[in-house]
C-alpha cells in the first residue's frame, strides 16, 4: 500500500497548500462584516466549476490507479509471479498516446488564439491518434493471447489485462468528451468561451491520462521494479 | 479586536456574485421524477435509503429470532441466516448510511447552507441518484435470484466469498453483490464531485469556509474522504469478479473445493483484506463526520449558545478524516501480521482519539450553561454524545493489538461497531429529520409521537447493545448460527439473548411509530413557517417554505456572519441570522 500512501500524501499535500490559504485561523465569531474577506477574496473571477470538478475527478482516478499499482506489487511478492514479455507494439502505442497529448495542447494553443481551422485540426487529429492509440491496445491484447500469454495463466498476465482494461476504458470516455468538443468545434464560428474551457479540460485530462500509461509501462517493462526495490532498501 | 470598518457591510452591493444559469423543468417528469433539483433528489436518496434500510432492519429481526430461539423458525437455516447477517451489514453501511448521509442530507442542505441556487452539475446529480437506485435494485434482485443472495459477510472475504459453501459464491448471490457496488460507487463518484465543487465553488458572498455551519465541513470532509476511499472497494470489486468469473487468482490461493483441486493458485486474500478496509475504515468515518457536523448545529442551536472551539472543531474534522487512511489495519490484527505493523497501527488508532475527544469535549462544553431546549432533535443530540461516548471507549480497547485478538471474533465487537457506527448515526440521522423535516415539509413532526419514538430507540437500543459487551466478554462468539452445547457459555447467555430479541423488536416497532409520524406529519403536522427553531443558518431564511426551485428567489444570500450567533450580548433576539448586517452594538467586537 506504499504506493497509495504516497499519492494520498501528495493529494494531501495539494489540499494542505489549499486550505492553507483560506483563513483556516481566523476567528469567525469576531468578524461581522464581508468585507474583508470578499471583496478582497474574489477580485479574480472564480475558476469555473468543470475544471474545479475536473481536478477533483482525476484525484478520484489517481486514487483507483494507485490502489491497483499498490495491488500490484503486494500480488507480485508471491512466488507465482512471472513477468510477461511487452509487445513492441505497446512502443508504437505509447507514441501515439504522447503525440495525442500533443495534438490535443496544440487545440488548447490554438483556441486560445481563436484559429478555427487549426483548433479543428487539431482536435481531429487528437480524436483520430486516441482511437488509434485503442486499437493498438486491442491488438497489443491480441498479439499476446495469440503468442498464449491468457489472462488467467499468471497474475503478471492478469494484472496486465486489468490494467490496461481500466485505462482504455478512461481513454474512451476523454474520446467521447474530445469528440463532443469536436463536434462543437465544426458548429461554431468562433471560439466561444465553453469551447475554450472544453479543449483545455481536454487537453488536462489526457495530459494525465499519459502520465497514468507512462507509470504503467513502466511497471509492466520492469523498470519500476528497480526503482521500487531501491525505495524499499532506503526504507528499511 | 479584528480591525474591521463597522458600518461597511452596508456598502456591499448585494448582487455582484455570479448568477448561475438555472435548468428549469418543463414537464412534471422533469419537475419530480427526473429532477435536477438537489432538494428533489435528496428526497428520492432518503426515501430510497429508508426503503432498503427497512429491508436491513426486519433482516437483523429474524437474525435475531434466530439466536434467542435456535430452531424454532424452520425458515432460517444455516444459509439463509448468513445471508441475513451480509445483507443487512451491507445494506446498512453503504446503501442506509453512505447513501443517506450524503445523497441525502448532503444534497439538501449543502446548496441551502452556502448559499448556492443549486448544486454546480444538476444533470450529474440526477444521474447520480438514478445510477443509485440501479444499485439498491441490482442488491434487491440478490434476494430473488436463485441461490439467494451472497452470505459470505459484509466483508465478502475471498477465498470463501466465491466458493460454493458460502451461499451465493457460486450463484448470482455475489456476482449481484460486487456488481451492485462498482453501480454504487459509479453514482457516489458523480454525487460525490458535486458535493465537493458546490461547497468549493458554490458558496454565496460572504460564506467564508469558516463561516460554514460545521454539518458542510462533516459532509464536505467526508466527501472528499469518500472520493478517494470507494476507489479501494471499486478495485477489489473488479478484481474478485474477474477470480469469480474469468478464473484469474488476483486473491484465490491454490485451494481444494469438494474434492476438486481448483485452477486457482497463487492468490492473496490478505491483499483483498488490505484494499477493503483501506475502503472499510474510512467508511466508518464517512458516515462518523457527517454526523459529527449534524449533531453540533444541532446542539448549538437548541441550547442557544454558540459553538464552542468551532476552529477546534473544523480542525478535528478534517485531522480525525486525515487520520483514518492510515489505520485501516486495524480490523486485520488477527489476520497475522508482522507485530511492527501491529504496533504502528495500534498507535496511529489511539492517536484518533484526540481529535475526536476534542469534538465531544467541545460539545459538552457547548452545553454547558447553555438555555438547553429538550426539544427531540435536543433529545436526539444528547443521545447521540452518551452512545457515541460508549461506543468509542470500547473502541479503545479494541484498538489494542492485544485485547483485539481474543475479543475480535466475539459479540463484543459487535456491540462495539453497532454503538458506534450503527446507533450513532442513526441517532443523529433521526435527530436531523426531526430538526429539517419543517424546512424539508413545511410543517412540525408530532411531538408526542416523537417523545415515544425517542425513548423507545434510545432506551432500546441500549438494552440491545450493552448486554452485547457481557457476552464478548464471556467468550460468545459472533457469526454463529446457533451456540449448541457450548461448555463455556453459561445459560444465563441464553436468557441475555431472548431479551436481547426482544428489544430488539420493540426497537424496530418504534420505528414504525416514526414512519407513521413521517406520513402523517406531512399532511396533519402544525404548520411550520420558515424558521421554527429560531436558527441563525442559511437554510432557515430562504423566502419560501418549503424552499422553492432555485432557493433564493430573485437575489442570493448574502452573509455577514458566522453561524452560530446565538444569545448575543445586546442583541434584541436570542440569535442572529447569517444574512444580518452587522450594525453597532449587535457584534461581539463590542464585547471582544
Amino acid at each position: 500500500m506504499n504506493v497509495t500512501l504516497f499519492f494520498l500524501t501528495a493529494v494531501g499535500a495539494v489540499i494542505a497548500w489549499w486550505m492553507a490559504g483560506q483563513r483556516l485561523t481566523s476567528k469567525p465569531w469576531l468578524e461581522a462584516s464581508p468585507a474583508q474577506t470578499t471583496i478582497a477574496g474574489r477580485e479574480d473571477p472564480p475558476a469555473p466549476a468543470v475544471k474545479i470538478g475536473l481536478y477533483v475527478f482525476l484525484g478520484v482516478v489517481g486514487a483507483l490507479f494507485s490502489l491497483s499499482i499498490s495491488a500490484y506489487f503486494m500480488r507480485m511478492e508471491s512466488a507465482d509471479w512471472w513477468g510477461m514479455p511487452l509487445p513492441r507494439l505497446l512502443w508504437v502505442n505509447t507514441a501515439l498516446l504522447a503525440s495525442d497529448s500533443v495534438a490535443l495542447q496544440w487545440a488548447k494553443r490554438e483556441v486560445r488564439h481563436g484559429r478555427m481551422e487549426a483548433l479543428r485540426l487539431a482536435l481531429v487529429a487528437g480524436f483520430i491518434l486516441g482511437a488509434l492509440f485503442l486499437a493498438g491496445q486491442i491488438e497489443a491484447w491480441r498479439q499476446l493471447s495469440a503468442a498464449g500469454y491468457l489472462l488467467t495463466d499468471n497474475p503478471a498476465n492478469s494484472f496486465f489485462y486489468m490494467l490496461t482494461g481500466l485505462h482504455g476504458l478512461h481513454i474512451l470516455g476523454g474520446l467521447v468528451v474530445v469528440g463532443r468538443t469536436t463536434v462543437r468545434a465544426f458548429a461554431a464560428d468562433a471560439p466561444s468561451a465553453r469551447l475554450r474551457l472544453s479543449a483545455g479540460l481536454c487537453t488536462v485530462y489526457f495530459h494525465f491520462m499519459l502520465a497514468v500509461w507512462l507509470i504503467l509501462f513502466a511497471l509492466f517493462a520492469g523498470w519500476a521494479n528497480d526503482f521500487v526495490d531501491l525505495c524499499r532498501q532506503l526504507l528499511s | 479586536m479584528v480591525e474591521i470598518p463597522a458600518g461597511s457591510a452596508g456598502a456591499v452591493p448585494s448582487a455582484e456574485v455570479e448568477d448561475v444559469e438555472l435548468y428549469h423543468p418543463k414537464s412534471w417528469w422533469t419537475k419530480y421524477v427526473f429532477s435536477q433539483d438537489a432538494k428533489i433528489i435528496a428526497v428520492q436518496y432518503s426515501v430510497t435509503a429508508i426503503s432498503i434500510g427497512l429491508v436491513a432492519l426486519v433482516l437483523s429481526w429474524l437474525m435475531r429470532l434466530q439466536l434467542a430461539f435456535p430452531g424454532y423458525f424452520e425458515f432460517i437455516d444455516a444459509d439463509s441466516y448468513y445471508q441475513f447477517i451480509t445483507m443487512h451489514g451491507m445494506i446498512m453501511v453503504i446503501y442506509l448510511l453512505t447513501a443517506l448521509f450524503l445523497g441525502g442530507f448532503g444534497n439538501y442542505l449543502i446548496p441551502l447552507m452556502v448559499g448556492a441556487r443549486d448544486m454546480v452539475f444538476p444533470y450529474a446529480n440526477m444521474l447520480s441518484y438514478w445510477v443509485y437506485l440501479i444499485a439498491v435494485l441490482i442488491l434487491v434482485g440478490g434476494f430473488f435470484a436463485p441461490g439467494g443472495p451472497t452470505g459470505a459477510g459484509w466483508t465478502l472475504y475471498p477465498p470463501q466469498a466465491v466458493l460454493s459453501g458460502t451461499p451465493g459464491g457460486k450463484d448470482w448471490g455475489i456476482l449481484l453483490m460486487l456488481s451492485s457496488l462498482i453501480v454504487f460507487i459509479i453514482g457516489f463518484t458523480m454525487g460525490g464531485l458535486n458535493y465537493v465543487v458546490t461547497v468549493l465553488q458554490g458558496r454565496t458572498r460572504g460564506m467564508t469556509l469558516m463561516r460554514m455551519p460545521l454539518t458542510v465541513w462533516g459532509i464536505f470532509t467526508a466527501t472528499v474522504m469518500a472520493l478517494l476511499a470507494f476507489p479501494a472497494l471499486f478495485v477489489a470489486c473488479v478484481m474478485m469478479l474477474f477470480d469469480r468469473l474469468l478464473g484469474t487468482s488476483f486473491f484465490m490461493p491454490a485451494i481444494v473445493e469438494m474434492g476438486e483441486q481448483l485452477q486457482h493458485g497463487g492468490g492473496s486474500p490478505i491483499l483483498f483484506q488490505h484494499l477493503f478496509w483501506f475502503f472499510g475504515h474510512p467508511e466508518v468515518y464517512i458516515v462518523a463526520l457527517p454526523a459529527f457536523g449534524i449533531v453540533s448545529d444541532l446542539i448549538s442551536t437548541h441550547a442557544r449558545k454558540n459553538i464552542f472551539g468551532y476552529r477546534m472543531m473544523v480542525w478535528a474534522i478534517v485531522i480525525i478524516g486525515a487520520l483514518s487512511f492510515i489505520v485501516w489495519a486495524h480490523h486485520m490484527y488477527v489476520s497475522g501480521m508482522n507485530p511492527a505493523f501491529g504496533f504502528f497501527f495500534a498507535t496511529t488508532t489511539l492517536i484518533i482519539a484526540i481529535p475526536t475527544a476534542i469534538k465531544v469535549y467541545n460539545w459538552v462544553l457547548t452545553l454547558w450553561r447553555g438555555d438547553i431546549h429538550l426539544t427531540l432533535p435536543m433529545l436526539f443530540a444528547l443521545a447521540f454524545i452518551v452512545t457515541f461516548v460508549n461506543g468509542g471507549l470500547t473502541g479503545l480497547f479494541l484498538g489494542n493489538v492485544v485485547v483485539d485478538v481474543p475479543l475480535s471474533d466475539t459479540m463484543f465487537v459487535v456491540a462495539h461497531f453497532h454503538m458506534v457506527m450503527g446507533v450513532a448515526p442513526i441517532l443523529v440521522i433521526f435527530g436531523a429529520i426531526y430538526h429539517w423535516y419543517p424546512k424539508v415539509t413545511g410543517r412540525m413532526l408530532n411531538d408526542a409521537l416523537g417523545h415515544i419514538h425517542f425513548w423507545t430507540t434510545f432506551l432500546g437500543t441500549y438494552a440491545i447493545f450493552f448486554p452485547m459487551h457481557y457476552l464478548g466478554l464471556l467468550g460468545v462468539p459472533r457469526r454463529y448460527y446457533e451456540l449448541g452445547e457450548t461448555a463455556f457459555v453459561p445459560p444465563s447467555a441464553h436468557t441475555l439473548n431472548v431479551f436481547i430479541t426482544v428489544m430488539a423488536l420493540v426497537v424496530g416497532a418504534a420505528q414504525m411509530i416514526f414512519l407513521f409520524n413521517l406520513i402523517w406529519s406531512l399532511f396533519r403536522g402544525r404548520e411550520a413557517g420558515g424558521n421554527p427553531w429560531r436558527a441563525t443558518t442559511l437554510e432557515w431564511q430562504t423566502p419560501e417554505t418549503p424552499p422553492a426551485h432555485g432557493n433564493w428567489g430573485k437575489e442570493l444570500p448574502v452573509v455577514y456572519r458566522w453561524a452560530y450567533d446565538y444569545s448575543v450580548p445586546g442583541a434584541p433576539e436570542d440569535f442572529i441570522p447569517q444574512t444580518q448586517p452587522a450594525t453597532g452594538g449587535t457584534t461581539r467586537e463590542a464585547i471582544a
